[in-house]
């Protein structure tokens, strides 16, 4: 597994991860999110022993990445796709990798063929596609049979197909009982391969649990009423502490309070309701919400509009407001 | 479904070790077309420009002048391809490092060998083993073509006169080290093209400059011109060096001069190495 500790990287004053700590366990999918330049890759090439971190430290199974005995059969990383040189086949890119930690030949074609890159082994890598490119570094993870897994952006490049791949290849190599860490900008496609969450903004740890209680928390998760008396309802409502907006073809849109207290307050008032419907936000939304605070560059400067009602983004605003 | 230990096969005790880095390079060196290119380079040119320079040499011999013929050293003008050889194996030590950098390729193998002075040294040992043995058999297969065709049009030499041991041997270390000291400029540079000018540079546009200041301040400096040490250690004589415009330093003392360069350029490769990020 994989344990970070206060990490903390700059590049000349601009600070890429600020004091990050997370765990990477066994047998789950791991998604890394944040929006782009949040500094994920920075921390996974910490993790690899690559960037120095300025403070703070982070372990592969208990020891820094540089003290494996084993390198290539304890973590097996696809950091960036083009790590590649252009002029060497996938067979003797993999080789080379190999021979370091004493990794049988067999093994090369082994993981060429689960990667699917038989046919091409011999070729030039600088003639790939982006696709076959990011299978390569894929299989190049792969090759030590390791416990521990990290991944860049493995979808990046992909057609539909080599999506579906590498996703049900993420939950495999979980499955099989690996930390997997994976990384992405992309909420939706974390909703279908990770367990458990650990996102950034700016470098900050802004939430770090399971993928449903990421969404439950999310303030966008709103309850759709439909009554005769919506006036009424809504002046119930907000009187409660409820925020009512009128949502399409008459209904309202209540967030801030459960379906189970809105059909409590409406029977209390004896006010008969037609609809009562729990709206699941989507982790789109749930990751746009939590990460407004913390985007690099956003149009709007005005402010947060709502986020101060939440308390992990008010930690990165407020961090913000300081420096 | 969580497992506490990680799901690998079978992990060998102990750890990694350097002959597994070493295996690595040369797979790493050996399947790419610009070593071939540059070895090819090397033999060609460093071969064929002795061809030209000798027979060039022969067909003139009958109109030489006196000091021509005092200086004439047989050695030397068969070495001459060498000036050639010494850029294309500058470049593949360049490259040897160099494309690491420029591919992204350096992030897997130091992912592979998290030891960086391992993978420097690694290079040092499976690149200068390559070319010590293309400089030593350019500099032997063009002696003795060169006297072949010498043969019987000027005075020639043979390996047992004094000297000339020294001088073909020395025309391969030379070669060896300049191209570990082209390696160690890459790792401080990382950059190939920036390396490559820099090497040329100090090659060949360095002694011109040199030979441009008056005799006062360019004699000193230019001993210490790598271009002026091979020169140096390619003849039999003093005399006899190509740059004999400028005093040199006696063979082995310059070999000792451009190893020193070399371990330098190496040890503050691997310095810088270990502290920046990759």
């Amino acid at each position: 597994m994989i344990q970070a500790r206060g990490l903390t990287k700059h590049y000349g004053s601009t600070v890429a991860v600020n004091d990050l700590s997370f765990d990477v366990g066994a047998g789950q999918v791991t998604g890394f999110l944040g929006p782009n330049g949040s500094g994920k890759s920075t921390t996974m090439r910490m993790v690899m022993g690559l960037d120095r971190p300025d403070a703070g430290g982070v372990t592969v199974n208990g020891r820094p990445y540089r003290a494996l005995p084993w390198p290539l059969r304890e973590v097996g990383a696809l950091l960036e796709s083009k790590a590649i040189h252009p002029g060497r086949s996938a067979t003797n890119h993999l080789w080379a990798l190999a021979q370091t930690n004493d990794i049988p030949r067999a093994r090369v074609d082994e993981v060429l063929e689960l990667v699917g890159l038989s046919s091409v082994a011999g070729k030039r890598a600088g003639k790939f596609s982006l696709g076959m490119t990011q299978r390569l570094g894929i299989a190049g993870a792969l090759l030590g049979d390791p416990g521990v897994l990290l991944f860049d952006e493995p979808v990046n490049g992909l057609d539909p197909e080599g999506i579906l791949w590498v996703r049900t290849l993420l939950r495999r190599l979980a499955a099989e009982g690996r930390a997997v860490f994976v990384s992405s900008h992309l909420m939706s496609e974390m909703a279908l391969t990770a367990d458990h969450l650990v996102v950034i903004g700016r470098g900050r740890l802004i939430a770090d649990q399971p993928v449903a209680q990421f969404v439950a928390q999310s303030s966008h998760r709103s309850v759709r009423v439909r009554t005769p008396r919506p006036e009424d309802l809504s002046a119930a409502l907000f009187a409660a502490g409820a925020r009512v907006e009128p949502g399409d073809d008459g209904a309202l849109v209540v967030t801030g309070m459960d379906a189970a207290a809105i059909g409590d307050l409406a029977a209390e008032r004896a006010i008969a309701l037609h609809e009562l419907t729990p709206q699941a936000a989507s982790l789109e939304d749930a990751f746009m919400e939590l990460t407004r605070s913390s985007v690099e560059f956003r149009a709007d400067e005005s402010g947060p509009t709502g986020t101060h009602v939440h308390g992990a983004p008010t930690v990165a605003g407020s961090a913000e407001v300081e420096r | 479904m969580v497992a506490t230990a990680p799901v690998v096969g079978t992990v060998p005790t102990g750890r990694q070790h350097f002959t597994g880095a070493l295996r690595a390079e040369w797979t790493k060196l050996r399947s790419v077309r610009s070593t071939l290119w540059c070895v090819a380079a090397a033999v060609v040119g460093g071969i064929g420009i002795g061809i030209l320079a000798t027979s060039s040499e022969a067909s003139t011999w009958r109109n030489a002048g006196i000091i021509e013929v005092a200086l004439f050293d047989p050695t030397s003008i068969s070495l001459t391809g060498l000036l050639f050889g010494q850029l294309a194996i500058g470049v593949l030590g360049v490259l040897t490092m160099s494309a690491e950098y420029g591919t992204g390729t350096i992030r897997a193998t130091l992912g592979a060998v998290p030891r960086r002075p391992v993978v420097l040294l690694a290079k040092v040992v499976v690149f200068g083993t390559l070319a010590l043995a293309v400089s030593e058999a350019i500099s032997f297969a063009a002696f003795f073509i060169g006297q072949a065709i010498l043969s019987g049009s000027t005075p020639t030499a043979t390996l047992s006169q004094p000297g000339v041991a020294r001088a073909v041997v020395g025309g391969g270390l030379y070669l060896t080290v300049l191209g570990l000291v082209a390696l160690g400029l890459a790792t401080i540079i990382r950059h190939t093209a920036g390396t490559i000018f820099t090497f040329v540079a100090i090659l060949l546009i360095l002694p011109l400059v040199v030979a441009a200041f008056p005799a006062k301040y360019g004699h000193p400096v230019g001993k210490f011109l790598p271009a002026t040490i091979g020169a140096a250690m390619t003849a039999t004589t003093a005399r006899g060096a190509h740059q004999d415009f400028l005093p040199s330093f006696p063979p082995w003392r310059g070999f000792g001069v451009l190893c020193a360069y070399a371990v330098a350029a190496l040890v503050v490769g691997g310095l810088l190495m270990i502290r920046r990020d990759p």
